[in-house]
């Protein structure tokens, strides 16, 4: 189902260390990102999608709102989720990743905060974090497409790589054809007309398939034009 | 559970818009509309009675190994918010370093062009083209002038871009710690242990039977090579890939070799194929490329010189020369890190609709690349096959070979886990080694580069190159 993003106000990365910021030698392993949603009411939460840079473990914490007057809670969500499998190795270190609600411990109904909690033992990174946070919630429900990547024409020459979305909706017309009254029994000998009829829809269906699935080879031609008169190569 | 199915519907779409593009497409649709004529295929259960056919008639067998060679070449699609770059290469300073590496490598191949005054693509006369077609077949004898042109780079360049590779995010300090790797490679990448290994390289354990060991004359015939031998051939009547892939792990018998490498490679001769081939061909003739002059060198300074090669020198520059103008090739580019090299046409400099990639296969060839080809001659004869098996083979592997990605069996994998088993098993030797400077990375990194064609005698490389389409990696060659 589709999603629509929230806009997220992602407050800066804050240590927490244990000793004096400044004049320890080590650093932080655990930093902690604040996100706050200021100009929207509280929602349910979809979708959490962000690129890594170098994190170990993720743990989420949300505060919800409640309906009485009792003061809201921080729950955690999601505890230690693993981002890189062996911190000390660049394994999943600058991957773009999704949670899902799913995939959380509570409900995430009515969410007014998120708190991130990320973790990277390994002393042989400079620095870690999240990048490129985006917060969904649940849009409209649509129906029939279930994917949506707008799909790209590969041209000649170039080496695009194209998605396309499978179903294919027919016309609500063919689906669902109006039901006629039973013809007069003038027809004895041949075959029942509704049969048949229903056996050439099939055939139609199938044709009209072949039909409008178009091949997406190139041509194959590295000239232009039959001329391949080049300049030098370009750097860029 | 959501993000499962939807991860594999995802990779269902993905391989259905692949094939839809391809030979097999239009010929299962002939097959279909023909089969209409059959008398027991009946319209109401038009589906389910063509699926059958299919299975019978061994179509079935087909489409199933089009689509294990499709999830085998193909990465898995990966998150939908991620660029295409991310695809090629997911680290961003790796990108950066194959970035400046291609751009070194262009800046060599365009002051070559200047300093020598050869075009990078001329068009030939007729007269010349008409003298090349009748000697396609013994270009060998020809003796072209090559002593100005140089390659574009060694394996040892290529390494000394390895050595400098670093992470800006790793603590790579000055002073020697437990972060400085002992070896020349020094970016963190994950690399399998012996644990691991063992458990991926299960089917050569010292209890299984293995070609090239075990049918040595001291063994008897009947402990193993008979019995592999038959099952081979059985593999090969069903024509099934996946089984042959499976097969072939324990090494193949050479009568049976050529077949199961075009049975794995999903590669069958078609006549479209050898249309393909030909068109190539054309294509060659026409025009001539600076590369082709590279490639006339490469061959020189390698093949020829090559004890057991030399025969196919001829071979070598039908599938090479060819292998450049294909602009199929360029489809894998979407996961290998490089990029092929773009140019515009002369006058047009700027404008998209003129924007051309050189060479056409935007793959420019180094010193030492024509020993990909030469051990394939030995198994195909017939040049639009061998072409076809070199081209499949360089897609899948031979590519890592040469370009920085963190792919497992990328080069810069492949280095790490040699030095590192070296270090945990070897470790005297490792230690000697760097104390006399002689890192053994330098040593043996020309020969991971070449997939050890050239350096291993040709019934061992191939029983080698068995295991890499076996296990559909390239980490056999540094274990």
């Amino acid at each position: 189902m589709s999603r629509v993003s929230v806009p997220c106000h992602v407050k800066g990365t804050v240590a927490l260390q244990v000793g004096d910021v400044r004049t320890s030698q080590g650093r932080p392993g655990v930093l902690v990102i604040d996100v706050t949603f200021p100009s929207v009411a509280p929602f349910e939460l979809q979708e959490i999608m962000f690129k890594n840079y170098y994190t170990a473990f993720l743990t989420i914490r949300v505060r919800q709102h409640t309906s009485t007057h009792t003061p809201a809670k921080w729950v955690t969500c999601l505890r230690d989720y693993c981002l890189m499998p062996d911190p000390h190795s660049e394994e999943g270190a600058q991957e773009y990743v999704s949670l899902f609600k799913h995939q959380m411990l509570c409900d995430m109904g009515k969410v007014l905060e998120l708190r991130l909690i990320l973790r990277q033992p390994s002393p042989l990174w400079l620095s870690f974090t999240v990048e490129e946070l985006q917060i969904y919630k649940q849009g409209p429900k649509d129906l029939g497409i279930w994917f949506q990547v707008s799909p790209t024409l590969p041209a000649s020459g170039q080496y695009a790589f194209a998605l396309q979305s499978p179903s294919m909706t027919f016309p609500k017309w063919l689906s669902h054809p109006v039901p006629c009254e039973q013809p007069a029994p003038l027809l004895e000998g041949l075959p029942d007309p509704s049969r048949v009829s229903s056996e050439v829809q099939q055939m139609w269906a199938l044709t009209e398939m072949i039909r409008a699935s178009h091949t997406s080879t190139r041509i194959g031609r590295f000239d232009v034009d039959g001329c391949y008169d080049l300049n030098l190569l370009s750097y860029t | 559970m959501l993000q499962e199915e939807s991860d594999l519907a995802l990779i269902i779409a993905q391989i259905v818009q692949k094939l839809k593009g391809s030979n097999l497409y239009a010929q299962l649709e002939r097959q279909a509309w023909a089969s209409l004529q059959r008398p027991e295929i009946k319209l109401e259960s038009l589906k389910e009675d063509i699926k059958e056919f299919f299975k019978i008639s061994g179509w079935e067998k087909k489409l199933q190994n089009a689509v294990y060679s499709e999830l085998s070449v193909f990465p898995l699609p990966s998150h939908p918010a991620a660029p295409p770059e991310h695809l090629k290469e997911p680290l961003v300073y790796m990108r950066k370093a194959q970035g400046s590496w291609e751009k070194r490598i262009l800046k060599s191949l365009n002051s070559m062009c200047t300093e020598l005054s050869i075009p990078l693509a001329r068009k030939r006369p007729v007269g010349e083209q008409k003298e090349l077609l009748n000697k396609w077949n013994e270009m060998g004898t020809d003796e072209p002038d090559l002593s100005l042109f140089r390659p574009v780079y060694a394996p040892k360049d290529f390494l000394e871009v390895l050595i400098n590779l670093r992470n800006p995010n790793y603590e790579n300090g000055d002073s020697h710690s437990f972060r400085t790797h002992l070896g020349l490679i020094q970016v963190p990448l994950k690399v399998k242990d012996i644990p691991e290994l063992k458990e991926f390289f299960v089917e050569l354990g010292l209890t299984a039977g293995q070609l090239g060991i075990d049918d040595s004359t001291q063994v008897p015939p009947e402990l193993f090579e008979n019995e592999h031998v038959r099952i081979g051939q059985k593999v090969l009547s069903e024509q099934d890939s996946a089984a042959a892939q499976q097969y072939i792990r324990q090494g193949s018998p050479t009568a049976l070799r050529a077949e199961l490498w075009a049975l794995i490679l999903n590669i069958s001769s078609q006549p479209e194929d050898i249309l393909y081939y030909e068109q190539l061909k054309t294509n060659v003739i026409q025009h001539d490329l600076l590369v082709d002059s590279l490639i006339y060198k490469d061959v020189k300074l390698t093949a020829s010189n090559d004890d057991y090669y030399f025969v196919f020198e001829d071979y070598l520059y039908q599938v090479l020369l060819c292998f450049s103008r294909d602009t199929s090739v360029l489809g894998h580019f979407a996961y290998n890190s490089a990029s092929p090299p773009k140019s515009y046409i002369r006058g047009k400099l700027g404008l998209e609709e003129y924007a051309v990639f050189y060479p056409p296969n935007g793959v420019i060839p180094f010193h030492g690349f024509s020993m990909y080809v030469a051990p394939l001659c030995f198994l195909y004869h017939e040049p639009s096959k061998l072409y076809q098996i070199f081209r499949e083979m360089y897609v899948r592997f031979f590519f890592r070979l040469h370009s920085i990605s963190s792919h497992p069996s990328g080069i810069v994998s492949l280095c790490l886990l040699f030095e590192t088993l070296l270090q945990t098993y070897l470790p005297q030797l490792f230690y000697h080694l760097r104390e006399i400077g002689a890192q053994p990375l330098r040593i043996s990194f020309k020969w991971m580069v070449r997939a050890f064609s050239g350096y291993l005698a040709t019934d061992q490389l191939l029983l080698l190159w068995d295991r890499i389409l076996g296990y559909n990696s390239l980490e056999i060659l540094a274990a």
